[in-house]
């Protein structure tokens, strides 16, 4: 069967290399001056494959720069704007700021710090309390998720509880644990937890419920215990699931961080935002604001890389595929 | 070994439709399977086949009837039993190695030997050097040459097979039954082989059920005197024996192709 297949590969070669060996309207002298005598027609053939292969993959990066400088030329375009507009005075500065204001304000935080204290600690503040929030929430969604996706009983009986506190705009939630337990972190760290908490929760329990019946049923013939299908076949099928939740979840646990903080904090970039809206300084939001985003990104980077390390097994989509 | 590997008795299996209706997949099937018999059953579409295998399996359980398997009433997953899909039931997230030894680690098998077994029947099936492979990396016919390892390497006593090559291609599909008799004639388990292909059944089995339209029910049970080894599965065909059973069997298929076909055709 695999020799089959290696065959065909080969005569796909050979193929192309009769293709490829006589270039259209070319003579046969030319034939004679391209082919020495005694060469063998599939190594011609794989000289004419690697031209190929090579055509393509300048192809391909020519395509990825184009992407690359259009993107740049997109950001200079957007940034360039609200410079000269702003300069220009047909957008006030005021209220809307400007980007080389916003750039100065963030050497500032860096360079002499902010009024709450150094600035990298007001990031790690914020981290913090995301990075908590983050990791509370997604366990216990994965638990909770799993043993509810597990029992269909259980799952029932609690299935209207979730559905009317999934219903509460949950940010009015981060008022309540302040009053509870005070301006410190963990008013902050339970927002995001309880934030991601719903997402991650979700997933988990779609996740196990969606296990294929096939694989199932065959892990169950080979003799796997119940812990063994929970932890060779339902655990590894909700993870995709549970997986692809945690890239929107840590944006979800900023949120949760942030919001905290502006609702009662000493320290941290959303108190940070939080000051700079009560003295009508825009540059201070946008500053912090960027920092924010540029967190999330980071973030988000690494949980990419997990993912792909956890879910090699997958097939590659077939947009990654380039065409030769 | 005493008495019969696999006997059915009486079975009938109800289902509940999403609707409330009751609906009756098997009627009063019996028929047995005797030690070392390869057992093939053949029937239109939607007679029931899958549904006895699970009942033999032990993953459904018969509404009124019986199921014994080597002697012992099935109640819950049956021990010693190895069963192919139909559809594709690898775990997608393992590696050929990990599926193929997964049956041993379920039954507890040191891991160094199970890796071992495994490497050994991965080699057996014609896939080395594929270990380290995910399922999604290989094409449909190594994918059911691991299913293959993966059912025969605990040495099951009964084998159950759900149309295990229905979805490859012709060629394919007749290197993989030539391969399933050679590794069949080594160890010579029961087997349960469910197949709409008449040929197929006809080439591989001892015994051939031919099964009602729905409610499946046994019509008639066919002994298969062609001699062993039989040889390629391509050339059996041609025999005469092979063209005379062929002819009796599908005699008495037909009426029931026939009427499933009317069924669900609406005429």
């Amino acid at each position: 069967m695999s020799n089959d297949k290696f065959s065909d590969a080969t005569t796909g070669v050979g193929a192309v290399a009769e293709r490829e060996q006589v270039p259209p309207g070319s003579s046969p002298a030319d034939r004679t001056d391209s082919v020495p005598a005694g060469t063998d027609r599939v190594a011609v053939g794989q000289q004419a494959l690697d031209e190929r292969t090579r055509r393509a993959s300048v192809a391909f990066r020519r395509r990825k720069l184009k992407i690359w400088g259009a993107r740049l030329t997109l950001a200079v375009i957007i940034i360039g704007g609200w410079q000269l507009f702003t300069a220009v005075g047909w957008v006030d500065k005021f209220f809307y700021a400007q980007p080389s204001g916003i750039w100065n304000r963030l050497w500032d935080y860096f360079e002499n710090g902010s009024e709450f204290g150094s600035y990298p600690d007001q990031i790690k503040t914020t981290m913090q309390e995301a990075l908590y929030g983050f990791l509370i929430g997604t366990g216990v969604g994965i638990v909770m998720g799993v043993a509810l996706g597990l029992n269909r009983f259980l799952a029932e009986v609690l299935d209207p509880f979730i559905k009317v506190v999934n219903a509460i705009p949950r940010i009015v939630l981060g008022s309540i644990f302040i009053v509870a337990f005070g301006i410190g972190l963990t008013p902050k760290v339970l927002l995001a937890a309880v934030l991601v908490f719903f997402i991650v929760f979700f997933n988990a329990f779609q996740g196990v419920r969606e296990v294929d019946r096939n694989v199932l049923n065959n892990a169950k013939v080979l003799g796997a215990s119940r812990w063994h299908v929970i932890r060779h076949v339902i655990m590894p099928s909700a993870m995709t699931w549970i997986i692809a939740s945690l890239h929107s979840a840590f944006g979800f646990a900023i949120v949760g961080a942030v919001v905290g903080e502006v609702l009662g904090a000493q320290q941290g970039l959303g108190l940070l935002i939080k000051s700079a809206q009560g003295n009508f300084d825009p540059y201070g939001v946008f500053a912090n604001m960027f920092v924010i985003a540029a967190l999330v990104l980071i973030v988000e980077f690494v949980i990419e890389r997990v993912e792909r390390r956890l879910l090699a097994w997958r097939p590659k989509a077939q947009s990654d595929a380039v065409m030769v | 070994m005493a008495g019969t590997a696999i006997e059915i008795r009486n079975v009938t299996k109800r289902f509940l439709t999403p609707k409330g209706e009751v609906f009756t997949a098997i009627r009063d099937v019996t028929f047995t399977v005797e030690p070392g018999q390869f057992c093939a059953v053949v029937g239109p579409t939607g007679c029931g086949k899958s549904t006895t295998l699970s009942l033999v399996s032990g993953l459904d359980r018969p509404s009124e009837g019986s199921v014994w398997v080597g002697g012992e009433q099935v109640d819950g997953i049956t021990d010693g039993v190895g069963f192919m899909f139909q559809a594709d039931a690898l775990l997608p997230w393992k590696t050929v190695l990990q599926n193929v030894a997964l049956g041993l680690i379920f039954r507890k098998v040191g891991k160094k030997e199970a890796v071992e077994r495994a490497r050994d029947w991965i080699r057996r099936v014609g896939l080395a050097g594929f270990e380290d492979r995910y399922p999604h990396q290989l094409s449909g016919g190594m994918r059911k040459r691991v299913a293959m390892a993966a059912a025969w390497i605990t040495e099951p006593k009964v084998l159950l097979m759900d149309e295990p090559f229905g979805a490859l291609d012709v060629q394919t599909k007749a290197i993989m039954s030539n391969e399933l008799t050679q590794l069949w004639e080594g160890s010579r388990p029961s087997v349960l082989f469910i197949t709409h292909d008449l040929e197929e059944a006809i080439a591989l089995a001892d015994r051939v059920v031919v099964m009602t339209s729905s409610p499946g029910g046994v019509k008639e049970v066919f002994d298969i005197d062609i001699p062993r080894p039989r040889g390629s599965v391509q050339e059996i065909r041609f025999g005469s024996r092979f063209l005379e059973l062929h002819h009796e069997i599908w005699a008495t298929l037909r009426d029931e192709v026939e009427r499933a076909y009317a069924r669900t055709a609406g005429v």
